[in-house]
C-alpha cells in the first residue's frame, strides 16, 4: 500500500497568537512549530499499516524551507520519504490542488490529512484533495482498518458516530480516534539519525490561484473579570443566570 | 440570481442550526438585493422555513440520500446552486455540512470560507469575519472567485425571524456513484449533541473518577444540556471522545458553558472560548479558567453540584 499523509506545519497548542505587519501577518516570533495534532494521529495510524501489513509512506507539506525540520521530524518518526512543495500555503484550495497534482502523478492507495490544521482552522484541504482526484473521502474519521482495497471506517457525527464501508483511493480527514494519545510515537535518536538520510525532495508548484485571501486578522476582546458566586448562595448564581445572562 | 442556503434535517425535522442558516442567507440576500431558495432533503416541516425569510424551497425527497451522504449531497447542493443561479451558498458548521463543503466548492469552482461569525461587511469582493487559531484570533478574509461559499459558525448569527411568501418546488436531483455506504448509526436519539446544543455542561479531572458522573449527566438533564469533558477524561477512557471539547476535540459555541472541575488548560480555553456566558466551578482559585468566565463559584463540586440541581430543580418549576 502507498500511503501520503498531508503535514501541516503549525504553532504548538501552547503559543501566543500575535500578528505583525499591521496585523498582517501572523507573528512567528517565539513560536515552536509543531506537527498538526490532527495529522500526527493518521501518521501515526499509517506507522501502523506500515508495521502491521506493509507500506510505504510518504509524507507531504506545501510550504517555504522553514517548515523542513516539522517533515523531518515526521522522518524520525518512521516515515519513508517527504516531499515539500515550494509555495507558500495561501488559501486551502491552493494547497489541495497543489498536492492533488503530485498524487496525479506518483500512484497513492490512501492519503490521510487531519480534519483541520489547528492554525486556519480551514477544514477543506482532505475533502477538496478527493474531489479533485475522485477518491472517496471520509472526514473526521475515527478508525480505519484496510483490507485489499475495501476500508472500513468509523466518523464521528454529531452526536454519535457512523460505520461506513468504502473502498480505496481513498481520502482522510483523521482526528483523535484513529490511534489513541497514548500511541503517539516521540522520536528516538535513532529515527533522527536516520532520518536524516531520509530522501526530502523539494517540488516547484503548479501554478494555481487563490479563491480567497486573508486581508488581516484582530484578537478578541479582552474580557471582563469574573463574577464570584459564594458556593453557599447558589441561588444568586441562577438569579444572574437567568436575570443577567438571559442564559437560562 | 438568489443567494442558496442549505437547511438540514436530521429524521426528517429540520435542525435548529437551519434556521439559523437560513436568518443568515437573508440578512446578505438583503444586502444583495436577492432572494433566498433553500434547499431540503428528506425534510417534513418545511413550512418552517416561511418565518425566516425563504423564498423559495427546493425540497428533495430521496431514498438514496436517506443516510447522509457528503459526495450525494454535494452533487444535490451543486444542481439546486445552478438552477437557483445562486451566487452565495451559505452553509451550517454541523459534522455533515463541514464535510460536504469542501467537495461543493470544487463542484461548483467556488471559494469556501469556513467558520464565519459575521454577516459580510462588504459584498464586493464579499468580506466575512471568521474564527481563526482556535477562537484565539478572528481573520477577516475576501472570497474573489464568482461563486461563493460561507460556512457559517454555530450559533455565530441566531434566529431572526422574517415572514416570507415561500413557495415550495420538487427537486430531482442526479446522483453518481456514491462511493461510501452507511452500515449503521450509533447516536442516543434521547440525548442533545454538542453541536445543537444551548447550554453544555462539561466536566474535568476533579471528578476524580468515571463513577461521578451521574450528577454532571442529572445536571446536564434539568437544564436541557449536552455533556461534553476535558481532553484528560477522554484520554483516561472516563468519557467517549466525541465528548471531548477543546482545540484537538470539538469546539463548542454555545449560549452557556459549565465547566465544573476543569481548570482551564490553553488548549481547553479555546476551543470553548466561542461560547457566549462560560461558568466555572472549581476547588482552586487559582485554576486558569476563572480569569476566562463570566461567572465563577470556588467550591467543590461534590457538594455544588447536587445543591445546584435541587435549586434549579426548584427554580425551573416555578
Amino acid at each position: 500500500m502507498n500511503i501520503l499523509v498531508c503535514i501541516s506545519h503549525v504553532p504548538d497548542t501552547t503559543s501566543k497568537i500575535n500578528f505583525t505587519d499591521n496585523d498582517t501577518t501572523f507573528d512567528t516570533n517565539g513560536v515552536q512549530f509543531v506537527i498538526n495534532p490532527n495529522d500526527e494521529f493518521g501518521l501515526t495510524r499509517a506507522m501502523w499499516f506500515k508495521e502491521k501489513q506493509g507500506a510505504k509512506v510518504t509524507v507531504i507539506n506545501v510550504g517555504g524551507a522553514e517548515t523542513e525540520p516539522t517533515l523531518r521530524k515526521a522522518l524520525a518518526i518512521g516515515a519513508d520519504a517527504a516531499i515539500r512543495i515550494n509555495t507558500a500555503a495561501t488559501d486551502g484550495l491552493t494547497v489541495a490542488k497543489q498536492i492533488a497534482n503530485v498524487i496525479k502523478n506518483d500512484n497513492y492507495d490512501l492519503i490521510i490529512s487531519g480534519r483541520e490544521s489547528i492554525d486556519y482552522n480551514g477544514g477543506m484541504v482532505p475533502g477538496m484533495i478527493a474531489a479533485l482526484i475522485d477518491a472517496n473521502f471520509v472526514n473526521t474519521c475515527t478508525s480505519l482498518e484496510i483490507d485489499g482495497t475495501q476500508a472500513k471506517a468509523t466518523r464521528e457525527i454529531d452526536g454519535g458516530i457512523e460505520r461506513i464501508t468504502t473502498s480505496l483511493p481513498l481520502v482522510i480527514g483523521g482526528q483523535k480516534g484513529l490511534v489513541e494519545e497514548s500511541d503517539l510515537k516521540i522520536p528516538n535518536m535513532r529515527g533522527i539519525m536516520m532520518a536524516r538520510k531520509k530522501p526530502l525532495q523539494v517540488v516547484e508548484p503548479i501554478e494555481s490561484s487563490a479563491k480567497s485571501n486573508s486581508i488581516k486578522f484582530e484578537k478578541p476582546a479582552a474580557k471582563g473579570a469574573v463574577t464570584l458566586v459564594d458556593a453557599n448562595n447558589l441561588d444568586e448564581l441562577i438569579n444572574l443566570l437567568h436575570n443577567e445572562a438571559k442564559a437560562i | 440570481m438568489s443567494v442558496l442556503v442549505y437547511t438540514e434535517s436530521d429524521q426528517g425535522v429540520l435542525k435548529k442550526a437551519a434556521l439559523e442558516v437560513a436568518s443568515y442567507a437573508k440578512a446578505i440576500a438583503n444586502k444583495l438585493n436577492t432572494t433566498v431558495t433553500a434547499v431540503a432533503i428528506n425534510a417534513n416541516n418545511t413550512d418552517t422555513l416561511s418565518k425566516y425569510g425563504v423564498d423559495k424551497i427546493l425540497n428533495i425527497s430521496s431514498t438514496e440520500l436517506e443516510n447522509f451522504n457528503a459526495k450525494g449531497y454535494a452533487d444535490a447542493l451543486k444542481q439546486a446552486a445552478e438552477k437557483a443561479e445562486a451566487k452565495v451558498v451559505v452553509l451550517s458548521s454541523s459534522a455533515n455540512s463541514k464535510y460536504l463543503a469542501p467537495l461543493l466548492s470544487i463542484n461548483l469552482d467556488a471559494g469556501y470560507v469556513s467558520n464565519v461569525v459575521e454577516v459580510p461587511t462588504e459584498v464586493a469582493p464579499l468580506t466575512v469575519k471568521r474564527s481563526a487559531f482556535t477562537n484565539k484570533a478572528f481573520e477577516i478574509a475576501q472570497i474573489n472567485s464568482d461563486i461563493k461559499i460561507i460556512g457559517l459558525s454555530n450559533n455565530a448569527f441566531g434566529l431572526v425571524e422574517t415572514s416570507a411568501d415561500t413557495t415550495t418546488e420538487d427537486f430531482t436531483p442526479a446522483l453518481s456513484n456514491l462511493g461510501v455506504t452507511v452500515d449503521a448509526v450509533d447516536k442516543a436519539s434521547d440525548k442533545v449533541t454538542i453541536a445543537d446544543a444551548d447550554i453544555v455542561v462539561s466536566a474535568g479531572r476533579g471528578l476524580k473518577g468515571p463513577e461521578n458522573w451521574g450528577m454532571i449527566e442529572e445536571l446536564a438533564d434539568v437544564l436541557g444540556a449536552a455533556t461534553a469533558c476535558s481532553k484528560p477524561v477522554s484520554d483516561l477512557g472516563w468519557r467517549p471522545h466525541g465528548e471531548h471539547v477543546g482545540q484537538t476535540g470539538k469546539p463548542v459555541a454555545t449560549n452557556l458553558y459549565i465547566a465544573i472541575g476543569i481548570s482551564g488548560a490553553i488548549q481547553h480555553l479555546a476551543g470553548v472560548s466561542a461560547s457566549k456566558i462560560k461558568v466555572v466551578i472549581n476547588t482552586d482559585p487559582e485554576a486558569p479558567f476563572f480569569k476566562a468566565a463570566d461567572y465563577g463559584v470556588v467550591g467543590d463540586a461534590f457538594t455544588v453540584i447536587p445543591e445546584l440541581i435541587t435549586k434549579l430543580k426548584a427554580f425551573k418549576a416555578q
